[in-house]
């Protein structure tokens, strides 16, 4: 059996490898999913991506913060079934304002720097989810969960 | 590979690591010809600048906004010029400079450099013109060269690059640039040597100038030209150039200088230094396997090589290949000098002439056939004055794209269009055209009883605005061709101030603080003589860019003079009872005029078909993407202009979404709350205009009219450059 430290390495490398996320918001109960460049935080403990203010997921994750994100390291091959990890998580999303934004432009900018242009442009917003709770998935059927709460 | 080498390191291998101007030095100086001191920076640390600050993905987001094919030439200048910055304001990272920098200043000290490109693609034989990638003449010390090493690596982009990216297999993801820094040598003089004419295997060509060879490879000053046989060696024929003035290293750079009358009497080469550079491009014929294109400098005796490539044939020979006239507009200051002078004082006095003749004469006066003849000869008029807009007005736009890349080369603002703020309101036609509708608006806002009036039709109580009314008819004419008479063209100026004036007055956006802050700005930049410099080129890209706009107006008045006269032929043929007479060409107004049993046929329907139904599921676009032309974000209804007639619907708060503004349509502008565009460009009249109100602007957006319907809820984003169709959160 796998230690639970060893699974928290294992769902960090995970976050690490990946560069896109897909994100689920919804509508008045209508579910929506967008593709997303994140990146997560040292502690895991807030996932980062970014869009403009006009979008559909903005919209909807304004009406309603509570969002999740789907991360995975597919690569399209039968094999993925019993090779590849997802991990779902969910928490709730806000805009990133006034102090912090500096710190978490540059992590988010050390991740994707070509993204320079358009999170810097006025019309787009830099958000983070506070994950509440990670749901890792692998060997097709195995789940752990990971509490926020739990963690420190 | 090391970052850095000294040529006697380059070994043939290398050549994907150099570059083949570097190449072809190290195998020159390693085969005792003389070459100038020259060390070479690899494409590792090219690899490295762009690794460090993520530019292959930004360059990569740049050049897929949209397939190349579905983009025009001035928006290929502008993605160059947005990747050019992101050069220009990424910085070298520390140890890279370090390293590099350790080198330079061992081997050149505080000694003048030029800095060339030498991409690996470059000198091949399939793809060999000169002007695809920049060279520097006179850098000193090392961080100015480090400098220019990067506007060297930037211009692996150049907009000549990208036209020719299929020849030369420009690919984000593999090409990369080696930069060759060299000592300069100031020669006697200097030349191109070509061991095979291009245009004569038989031959052989030789050209020199006075100074240096900058002069004469950018064709600011005309060369000497000798043709030698290459069998006989012997001279076959010897042009002499007029000899006027030569290029000299200046505090940076090069300066144009006139030439001591003494030599303007003689040849730059005697035939025995003739015979010496013929016999040179023999020998490196014979190193390199093929004939070649030389460039040379005669010091103090001694003959120089600065670069050997093979010889090929200039670029875009084939038939229907536009893209060396394109790159032909690029012209150089002394050119558009020229050029500014005779449109200024030549052609628009001409135009204004011209429409004012037209305007003049008696039309009601002439008999069916007459008219006719006077149509079809304005039509001409029209054609003659459009050859000129494409031959003389397009390239003298040149000025302003030059202005900009001296811009951004000395200020570096994070925006590569900022450049256009200190352009604006350069006494643009257009907009001295919407200040006075804005004092007509002024006057509807200020009187109650005007208004009423106005919207009732009542004869009017203020004779100041009627005044100013007639004033602006009589300046402007109709706000569109469309409207034949005064008094019609008098209503929708009405309707238009009418509409103005339900709104505050809103104003152009551009302040002169803001502008004379960006000047001194600017010139702060220069000093000594180049601060003059500085101020005429300033000058001339404002002339450049207020021409862009007031051309076509000028264009638009002589247009407006053929319409007329077409639009009473309409009127005559509508008492012989010809139906649809709006949809007649020209060509059958005049059939019909001139024979009266002429059945005219209208215009074919276009063919623009509906496909947005496919399968079961119907299309709609939710975001577009263009370029970003115009920063700023803007809400509102849309409002699509297909026909002229459509502006007069145009109502405060809706966004203008058009195939291309043209400056005859933007006297709604202080109405509009954003511009969107088919057209591609950041210096095209929509761009400007938009700039000029500080109003979001979004160009090239394919489709952008279909795409569109007019009362779509628009938001335009002009940071970005995409539109997005429906409802947003913040509704």
């Amino acid at each position: 059996m796998e230690s639970d430290h060893r699974r928290r390495e294992r769902l960090k490398a995970l976050l690490e490898s990946q560069r896109l996320a897909v994100l689920a918001t919804h509508r008045e109960g209508q579910p929506y999913g967008s593709l997303v460049s994140f990146v997560a935080t040292e502690d895991m403990k807030q996932v980062l991506f970014a869009t403009t203010r006009s979008t559909r997921k903005y919209e909807n994750l304004t009406a309603d913060a509570r969002v999740a994100l789907l991360i995975d390291n597919r690569s399209n091959q039968d094999s993925d079934i019993h090779e590849a990890t997802a991990v779902t998580a969910t928490g709730r999303a806000e805009e990133i304002e006034g102090s912090d934004k500096k710190r978490f432009l540059r992590l988010y900018l050390e991740r994707h720097p070509y993204l320079r242009d358009f999170v810097n442009s006025p019309t787009c917003a830099l958000l983070r989810v506070r994950v509440e709770t990670y749901y890792l998935v692998n060997r097709f059927q195995e789940v752990t969960e990971l509490h926020a709460e739990k963690w420190t | 590979m090391d970052l850095i080498l000294a040529l006697d390191q380059v070994r043939p291998e290398d050549i994907a690591g150099v570059g083949g101007k570097c190449l072809a030095l190290a195998r020159m100086l390693q085969n005792g010809f003389q070459v100038p001191e020259t060390l070479c920076v690899s494409t590792k640390a090219y690899e490295a600048y762009v690794e460090r600050n993520g530019l292959k993905e930004r360059i990569l987001l740049e050049l897929h906004r949209k397939d190349f094919e579905d983009m025009r030439w001035e928006e290929i200048w502008d993605a160059s010029l947005r990747i050019r910055n992101m050069f220009l304001t990424s910085p070298m990272p520390a140890r890279l400079a370090q390293e590099l920098g350790e080198t330079i200043r061992s081997r050149f000290g505080t000694r003048p450099v030029v800095v060339r490109s030498s991409a690996p693609a470059e000198d091949s034989s399939r793809a060999s013109f000169a002007g695809l990638h920049e060279s520097f003449v006179n850098v000193q010390g090392v961080d100015s060269i480090l400098d220019h090493v990067r506007k060297v690596w930037a211009s692996l982009w150049s907009d000549a690059a990208l036209l020719y990216r299929q020849e030369l297999g420009l690919e984000v993801e593999t090409s990369t640039m080696a930069v060759a820094i060299q000592e300069i040598v100031v020669g006697s003089c200097s030349g191109v040597a070509f061991g095979v004419n291009p245009n004569d295997p038989s031959q052989a060509v030789i050209e020199s100038v006075y100074g240096l060879n900058q002069g004469l490879v950018d064709g600011a000053v005309e060369p000497d030209r000798w043709i030698l046989d290459r069998e006989k060696v012997e001279i076959v024929e010897h042009r002499a150039a007029a000899r006027e003035s030569r290029m000299a290293p200046c505090q940076e750079g090069v300066t144009k200088e006139p030439l001591p009358p003494e030599l303007s009497q003689e040849a730059p080469l005697d035939s025995e230094q003739v015979f010496t550079l013929f016999r040179l491009t023999q020998d490196l014929e014979q190193l390199f396997g093929s004939p070649q294109d030389v460039e040379w400098t005669f010091r103090e005796g001694r003959v120089f090589v600065l670069q050997s490539r093979p010889v090929t044939a200039g670029p875009g020979t084939q038939k229907g290949d536009q893209r060396s006239w394109y790159l032909s507009l690029r012209k150089s200051y002394e050119n558009l000098k020229a050029m500014r002078a005779e449109i200024e004082q030549r052609l628009i006095p001409e135009m204004i002439e011209e429409a004012a003749i037209l305007g003049k004469q008696d039309l009601a006066s002439l008999a069916d056939t007459e008219l006719a003849g006077e149509i079809r000869r304005r039509t001409r008029i029209v054609e003659k004055w459009k050859d000129t807009y494409w031959t003389e007005f397009i390239p003298f736009a040149h000025g302003a794209r030059l202005f900009g890349q001296i811009y951004n080369d000395n200020v570096r603002p994070s925006d590569p269009y900022q450049f256009v703020d200190l352009l604006s309101d350069s006494g643009m036609v257009s907009v001295e055209r919407n200040r006075m509708l804005e004092a007509l608006a002024d006057r509807v806002r200020e009187s109650p009883d005007l208004a009423r009036r106005l919207r009732a039709g009542e004869e009017l109580t203020d004779t100041g605005f009627a005044d100013l009314l007639d004033r602006f008819i009589e300046r402007f004419g109709a706000l569109t061709t469309a409207p034949s008479s005064r008094e019609k063209a008098g209503g929708s100026v009405v309707r238009l101030a009418l509409e103005m004036a339900s709104v505050p007055r809103s104003g152009e956006k551009t302040t002169a603080k803001h502008r004379e802050g960006l000047e001194a700005d600017f010139l702060a930049k220069f000093e000594g003589e180049r601060r003059q410099e500085a101020l005429e080129l300033l000058d001339l890209a404002r002339a450049s860019y207020r021409l862009r706009d007031d051309d076509n107006i000028y264009l638009g008045r002589i247009e407006a003079q053929l319409e007329t006269a077409a639009q009473l032929g309409k009127d005559r043929l509508e008492t012989r009872g010809i139906g649809d007479r709006e949809a007649l060409p020209v060509e059958e107004i005049i059939a019909s005029l001139m024979d009266p049993a002429h059945v005219p046929c209208p215009r074919a329907a276009s063919a623009e078909t509906e496909d947005t139904e496919d399968g079961g599921f119907f299309l709609r676009a939710r975001q577009l993407i263009g370029q970003p032309a115009g920063p700023g974000i803007s809400k509102g209804p849309a409002r699509v202009i297909l026909e002229p007639s459509d502006l007069l619907e145009f109502k405060s708060g809706e966004i203008l979404v058009c195939d291309a503004v043209d400056p005859n349509m933007t006297f709604v502008i202080p109405l509009a709350g954003g511009v969107v565009e088919r057209r591609g460009g950041m210096l095209i009249h929509g761009a400007i205009i938009a700039r000029e109100y500080g109003l979001p602007c979004v160009t090239g957006v394919p489709e952008a009219t279909r795409r569109i319907q007019s009362g779509d809820a628009l938001t335009v984003d002009g940071y970005l450059g995409i539109v997005i169709l429906g409802e947003d959160a913040e509704n």
